[in-house]
């Protein structure tokens, strides 16, 4: 009814390769996109500064850590760490003289390589392993920025961030830094939904399926994995870099704890592992739920006096998460995108339902 | 750096070790019995904790009941996280389990802080704070029950596997499918291995707490559990012992040593350099079968 999948034709193999072979995704998309653009117009500076931007850049990060988690079936207990290898790097390459394009994507290929490193270490055993190596870099990094103090700045301490300028031109306004993350949110959607499509994506696919199949089709495990935590890592570099420069402004180690790997790991697990539009969803839940979860408990707690602690009040969004992790996990293991798939699938030929293949 | 200071700080250390072992203990059983991983286990230690104290202080149980009662809750808690959640993931990826414990232990660090509260309380086993003098060296008396206690444990442990029950668990333990045939209710198995992790991390909760108080910070136990799994191999309960002895010794000397040096938070890093240490020199560890795998 809603989406109309009757009389679509595709005759030849082009338009079957379409990212979006339906006209009526390609029209929601197109809303969507002119609603984003349009956004600093329709949105107040504060929205925009405080849910959109963290928003987009929260997706990005999602987005690496989804190649990884969904695409390739690695767990990453620290990306984290690697966002902060990222964001530490760049800030100290720009406060360096560096023009800012060239140190976002060095900063980038630090957190590449320290996050690859750890991976190789991890790649030679797997599951558990991996986890738990992946926890000790986040803790390593912790301790490694918090005790360097030519990182830090100081224990204790933060650091500021340098105006952000691109190609030359300062961006200050909260409307041009919402546009940097935009554009950088748009171009990492856009590559990751082709990722897939390519041979190293389809090499990923087969290596979650299971390894050693894949290494008896000629699909290099090790390697691949490797490129998996390469790209990855990378991506999370930048996003993190983005994040300092676009949102906090100054960094400090305590943004890059482990409960951000924690967020992270939940956005992913609650959007849908290996979906791009799921990392979209999770992270509109996971960064937008709890401080409306709080509202709700407090509202509720000034009403009928003192029903709800303090301490659940805090805990709340500690509880959400691991409430989301596990429920999704029991529940719907491929999250929220596979629900939004379900629904539009049944609407796609809505009253006729004999019509679904 | 001389000697006595060392043997003092080795020695408190390798108490102190016993202890996280304890919690390691969880772990090595419950990948032992099904080959899963369990990041849940630093919760269970700090619902240990709490429940002791909720016990001993709300209900005004004397403490060596409460500490028994609330074992005997985590161990029904452990049997029903398997029943509840683990059972519903078999034939799911390990990466899966991984993250359903993980989400199980952050939902209990919320929840059992938000409803019991978050501040620090003492719990008091009644044991004196004076430490105990061996000769010149200094040895604190709650590490050394601790510790003593959590020896007991696991040697417990280990002959465990003897008992009818134990050998069920390491028939489990090599080929779910061949116990299954001999009539070994291999789901069974299992639950009781998640019983009697919930049961070690949860004594090792409340030892610790009664050293350090009872907050949150007592499901920090799980990094350093992790790190004595790994060393010790993650499938041999003896490995736990030893590499509990060393992670302690390890985190003692090393925060005696190079804390004066660097400025503190030496003693949290130990158990991540050790974990990748270990895998990247002998990724099963000092007494781990190394692990083949079928297609």
């Amino acid at each position: 009814m809603f989406y109309r999948a009757a009389g679509i034709r595709h005759t030849d193999y082009r338009q079957t390769r379409q990212l979006w072979p339906l006209a009526a995704d390609r029209r929601l998309l197109a809303a969507i996109a002119a609603l984003a653009l349009a956004a600093p117009l329709l949105l107040s500076p504060l929205a925009l500064n405080s849910y959109l931007t963290p928003l987009l850049l929260w997706t990005s990060a999602a987005l690496g850590l989804n190649l990884l988690m969904g695409g390739a079936g690695q767990v990453h207990l620290g990306y984290g760490a690697v966002m902060a290898i990222g964001a530490y790097g760049t800030v100290h390459l720009v406060r360096a003289g560096l023009p800012f394009e060239l140190a976002l994507l060095a900063g980038g290929l630090l957190a590449a390589l320290i996050g690859t490193l750890f991976g190789a270490a991890a790649l030679r055993v797997k599951g558990l392993y991996l986890a738990v190596s992946t926890l000790a870099l986040q803790y390593l990094t912790d301790f490694v920025i918090v005790h360097v103090p030519a990182i830090s700045g100081g224990s204790q301490a933060s650091l500021q961030v340098p105006a952000l300028r691109l190609l030359g031109q300062p961006v200050t306004s909260d409307a041009g830094l919402y546009f940097v993350a935009l554009g950088a949110c748009a171009l990492l959607t856009v590559w990751m939904l082709n990722i897939r499509r390519t041979s190293f994506g389809r090499a990923l696919a087969a290596i979650r399926e299971k390894d050693f199949a894949a290494e008896i089709l000629g699909v290099s495990a090790f390697r691949y994995k490797l490129l998996a935590f390469w790209v990855s890592s990378f991506v999370g570099g930048v996003a993190g870099a983005l994040y300092a420069f676009c949102y906090y402004k100054a960094v400090s180690p305590e943004q890059f704890h482990i409960e951000l790997s924690i967020q992270l790991l939940a956005t992913v697990i609650v959007g849908g592992m290996g979906s791009v539009l799921g990392c979209y969803f999770g992270a509109a839940l996971i960064l937008l739920a709890p401080p409306l979860l709080n509202h709700a408990l407090a509202a509720l707690s000034r009403q009928y006096g003192g029903l709800i602690g303090n301490d659940l009040l805090t805990h709340a969004p500690l509880i959400l998460y691991g409430a989301l992790i596990v429920g999704f996990l029991l529940f719907e293991p491929l999250g929220l995108a596979k629900i939004y798939d379900n629904l539009r699938k049944s609407l796609l030929v809505w009253p006729f339902r004999h019509a679904r293949r | 750096m001389d000697l006595l200071l060392f043997t003092e700080l080795a020695i408190n250390g390798a108490l102190v070790g016993l202890m996280y072992a304890l919690v390691a203990l969880g772990i090595v059983l419950v990948y032992k019995a099904s080959g899963y991983a369990n990041l849940a286990q630093g919760a269970f230690a700090m619902a240990g904790g709490y429940l002791c104290l909720l016990l001993a202080s709300a209900a005004g149980l004397p403490l060596w009941a409460a500490a028994l009662l609330s074992l005997a809750v985590l161990f029904a808690g452990g049997m029903l996280v398997e029943r509840f959640l683990l059972r519903r993931m078999i034939g799911q990826p390990v990466v899966m389990v991984i993250m359903l414990t993980l989400g199980l232990e952050i939902l209990l660090r919320g929840l059992v802080p938000g409803l019991l509260g978050s501040t620090v309380k003492p719990l008091d086993l009644g044991i004196p704070q004076t430490p105990l003098l061996l000769g010149e060296i200094l040895v604190n008396r709650a590490y050394l029950a601790g510790g003593g206690l959590a020896l007991v444990l696991i040697v417990g442990a280990v002959l465990f596997f003897n008992s009818p029950l134990g050998v069920r668990m390491r028939a489990v333990s090599d080929d779910k499918i061949a116990a299954w045939a001999v009539g070994i209710r291999v789901e069974h198995v299992i639950a009781v291995a998640w019983g009697l992790a919930g049961v070690s991390a949860g004594a090792a909760g409340i030892l610790w707490g009664s050293v350090q108080g009872v907050d949150w910070t007592l499901s920090l136990l799980l990094l350093k559990a992790l790190a004595i799994a790994i060393l010790g191999g993650l499938d041999s309960v003896p490995g736990v012992l030893a590499a509990g002895l060393v992670v302690g010794i390890a985190e003692s000397v090393a925060a005696g040593v190079l804390d004066p040096l660097i400025g503190g938070g030496t003693r949290d890093v130990v158990a991540s350099a050790i974990i990748l240490l270990t895998i990247l020199v002998r990724p099963h560890g000092l007494f781990g079968s190394e692990h083949i795998e079928r297609v």
